[in-house]
């Protein structure tokens, strides 16, 4: 039987987790088991270490980010957020995707630092938000379907988030 | 600091007899080797006193090589035979030097086919950047086992950051060439990090701002509890102090030229003399307000110039610039505002310049550390870490957790490339992404593995390519191909491919294809040993008594320490395989044939200590985190 993430580093399946355990867990996990800790070891213990290493590293990222740490509770659930069948979004929402990605196509052409900027900003109030909304929806409603739409808002929001780095630091080579 | 052990008259401290263990920093212009004795890391001398050694390397016409100070003498007058800065060249080819026509080597491309990787001409003959560094890894190797009275057990040997794939392979491969066990190779500003880290027992968040001779690193670290996690690294891997003396040596250039242009091209000798005399006018303006660059060239020219600080300033300016940009990726990487930095580390000789300290203490707008020398600083944290390692230390009080510089990922349709892991991820780690086929009844698949930021396949280095073959044909998107990538504590990928439908399978270690082949490594080995076959023999021989004898010793330890995880028959299973390989040891039973035998046995005594391996992992999974045991850890 396999562990799932939250229980490798002692901790209740829900969005809301106590980060600094699951810091110190982690750190605790590769002070232990990390590929330097058998450098003289067996073969088959170096072999071993380096998945469990491995394991610790994929689980802690997954964990860590916000996104991926919703993503990854809907697949306990089995469901798939980002299934190419799941491709219901709110209007209202698909009109401001729109708007964000023209904001920052017009951005990148101006080469415009101030207005990238702000846009980046607007990015993390918004995500900011969806986490929020995520708490609520996966740990006190425990409502599957809205907690699937928010992540996928949120998994959008990082893109964007990504693409407008992407545009600041291309502007700054 | 570790308190000094004092055994007993008569009893020897064998149980936890002191491994000797080196980092080395294999330097752009200076390589140094340190070492941990009596809790502090040192860094040692050669006879003559000196810490630094030259990463200079010259080929004698008696067909001797000199590494070090006496080559560095003699880089004017020999400049073809003298080849300095080697760490520019290693896993890189020929179009990979862009100024080649100021450095004063014969570059030659690497023989078609198996390679494309870089040579240079000597009077020695064809030599691979990969040989050369052996060359310097040599001697340190003998300073070390000549100051320590023995031989060395292994070696922590340090890279930039931002080195890629075949960088770091190609300082792997020069390390076997050199005969050391390299124990880890680590990342420069990590190195650093330690070394500061043990001697202020910070915690908090550091950047490393790390400018050689040759490459530049920024890392950004967090350092807790003894861990240092590394949060984001970026550079450039040709940029370096050596930048600045090549500035210096154009403007003089401009000046002794005038305006003519029928200035004859300057020769080897001359190319060298004057980025001598530029670097040294750098090092003066670190402390003085002008230099004079005086001296007389092979035709006759008489070079007589002062360049002051703010020319100077001036002319390299946007080379100090260049830096700031991989920096600011750096913290955007790491997601982190200026004011949570607790302390920025200068490493390397060329941060000694003025206008560097002062662009960087801009930036971050705080004074940057200095109180280690930045010539030394790596080379003590990698001999902190290499004790470590061997397990000289049993308060294992210390863990890096580093991260690969640069994303890797696949070519797909229209030469794009699919990133399989991010930049700035946590070593070790593995990634596995499934690609299907394209057209109907399509039984092999080229996977080309490369590294590299850019959406195109023609803008990020090349690091592998090979097939899968005899995938079942199916119709065009029904086959599964899963390619898993893995990176290991070194940064080095391992890439392998398997068909999910039917478990065709094709494994590769990536080997770039610019990089050394393995026959190559043997031929150089071979001609380092002398040129008979039996030599090659006796090499393979010693490789597999060295492999079996450490794993003896591994199991020894183990059933020692943990011989009560196992039955009796358990134990006197691994007991009869252990005498089995010592049979094949023994003095009298080896020959130079025996080398299929022994690695049999190595091989059959590794797989009958599965099991134990096994337990003793649980055992310990168990006491860091209670209740869980192995198998619910596994993938």
């Amino acid at each position: 039987m396999s562990l799932n993430y939250f229980e490798l580093f002692g901790l209740n399946p829900a969005f809301n987790i106590d980060l600094t355990a699951l810091e110190n867990n982690y750190r605790k996990i590769q002070s232990t088991s990390h590929p330097d800790r058998f450098v003289t070891a067996l073969p088959a213990e170096k072999l071993q270490s380096m998945q469990i290493a491995t394991t610790a590293n994929e689980a802690y990222q997954t964990l860590k980010t916000p996104a991926l740490r919703a993503s990854y509770l809907l697949s306990l659930q089995g469901i798939s957020a980002t299934a190419e069948t799941n491709t219901n979004m709110p209007a209202n929402f698909l009109m401001q995707q729109l708007e964000w990605r023209e904001n920052l196509e017009d951005a990148k052409a101006e080469k415009n630092m101030g207005m990238l900027e702000s846009l980046l900003a607007e990015m993390q109030v918004e995500a900011k938000n969806l986490q929020a909304d995520l708490v609520d929806l996966f740990d006190t409603k425990k409502d599957s379907a809205m907690a699937m739409e928010a992540t996928r808002k949120l998994i959008f929001i990082d893109k964007v988030y990504a693409d407008i780095n992407k545009a600041i630091e291309q502007i700054e080579n | 600091m570790a308190l000094l052990q004092i055994s007993e008259p008569g009893q020897s401290a064998a149980p936890h007899q002191h491994k000797l263990a080196v980092g080395i920093d294999l330097g752009t212009t200076n390589s140094l080797i340190a070492t941990v004795r009596s809790g502090i890391s040192t860094v040692l001398q050669d006879e003559q006193g000196h810490a630094l050694l030259p990463s200079v390397v010259r080929y004698l016409p008696n067909g001797d090589v000199v590494v070090g100070h006496e080559a560095l003498a003699q880089q004017s007058t020999d400049p073809v035979n003298t080849i300095a800065s080697v760490k520019r060249f290693m896993g890189r080819s020929l179009k990979d030097i862009a100024d080649r026509a100021h450095i004063p080597y014969r570059f030659v491309e690497g023989d078609e086919g198996t390679t494309k990787h870089l040579l240079l001409q000597t009077r020695a003959g064809l030599k691979s950047p990969v040989e050369i560094s052996a060359e310097i890894l040599k001697t340190l190797k003998a300073r070390a086992e000549k100051s320590l009275g023995g031989e060395l057990v292994g070696a922590v040997i340090t890279v930039p950051a931002y080195f890629d794939d075949a960088q770091r392979q190609a300082t792997k491969d020069a390390a076997r060439l050199a005969d050391l066990n390299v124990l880890r190779l680590l990342n420069e500003p990590t190195a650093a990090a330690v070394a500061y880290g043990l001697d202020n027992a910070s915690e908090g968040t550091y950047v490393i701002y790390d400018l050689g001779g040759g490459t530049f690193d920024i890392s950004i670290l967090k350092l807790t509890k003894g861990v240092f996690e590394v949060l984001a690294t970026n550079g450039d891997s040709a940029l370096g102090g050596d930048d600045f003396d090549h500035r210096i040596y154009c403007w003089v250039l401009d000046k002794i030229r005038g305006g003519s242009s029928s200035f004859t091209p300057l020769s080897e000798e001359d190319t060298r003399l004057l980025l001598t005399k530029a670097r040294q006018a750098k090092e003066w303006l670190t402390n003085n307000h002008e230099a004079q660059i005086v001296c007389r060239l092979s035709n006759g020219v008489l070079v007589d110039v002062t360049l002051t600080a703010p020319q100077f300033i001036e002319l390299t300016q946007h080379l100090v610039a260049k830096t700031l940009s991989p920096t600011r990726k750096a913290m955007r990487d790491a997601n982190l505002p200026l004011e949570d930095i607790n302390g920025v580390v200068l490493v390397g000789g060329a941060t000694r310049m003025p206008h560097v300290r002062h662009a960087v203490e801009e930036y971050f707008k705080q004074e940057p550390l200095t109180n280690l020398d930045p010539d030394k600083v790596v080379a003590l944290g990698a001999a902190i870490q290499a004790n470590m390692l061997v397990g000289n230390r049993s308060d294992n009080d210390l863990l890096l957790l580093d991260v690969t510089p640069l994303s890797l990922g696949l070519e797909t349709m229209g030469g794009l490339v699919e990133k399989i892991i991010p930049r700035n991820s946590t070593l070790p780690i593995a990634r596995a992404q499934e690609f299907t086929t394209f057209k109907d009844g399509q039984t092999a698949m080229s996977i080309h593995v490369l590294q590299g930021e850019r959406e195109l396949v023609s803008d990020c280095r090349s690091l592998a390519r090979f097939e899968l073959r005899g995938i079942p044909p199916m119709v065009a998107g029904a086959a599964r191909i899963r390619v898993t990538f893995t990176v290991d504590a070194d940064g080095l990928l391992s890439v392998s491919a398997h068909e999910t439908t039917s478990n065709v399978e094709a494994n590769i270690v990536v080997k770039p294809s610019y990089g050394l082949s393995e026959e190559q490594i043997l031929t150089m080995l071979q001609s380092s040993f002398g040129a008979a076959e039996n030599d090659k023999q006796a090499r393979v021989l010693a490789e597999a008594k060295v492999d079996a004898e450490s794993l003896l010793t591994a199991i020894s330890a183990a059933l020692k320490q943990d011989g009560d995880l196992l039955s009796m028959k358990g134990k006197q299973k691994i007991i009869a395989k252990m005498d089995v390989l010592k049979d094949l040891l023994l003095e009298g039973n080896i020959h130079a044939g025996s080398s299929g035998a022994i690695r049999e046995a190595t091989e059959a005594l590794n797989a009958a200590t599965e099991d134990f391996a096994a337990r003793r992992m649980d055992a310990s999974v168990s006491r860091a985190l209670a209740g869980k045991n192995l198998d619910s850890l596994k993938i």
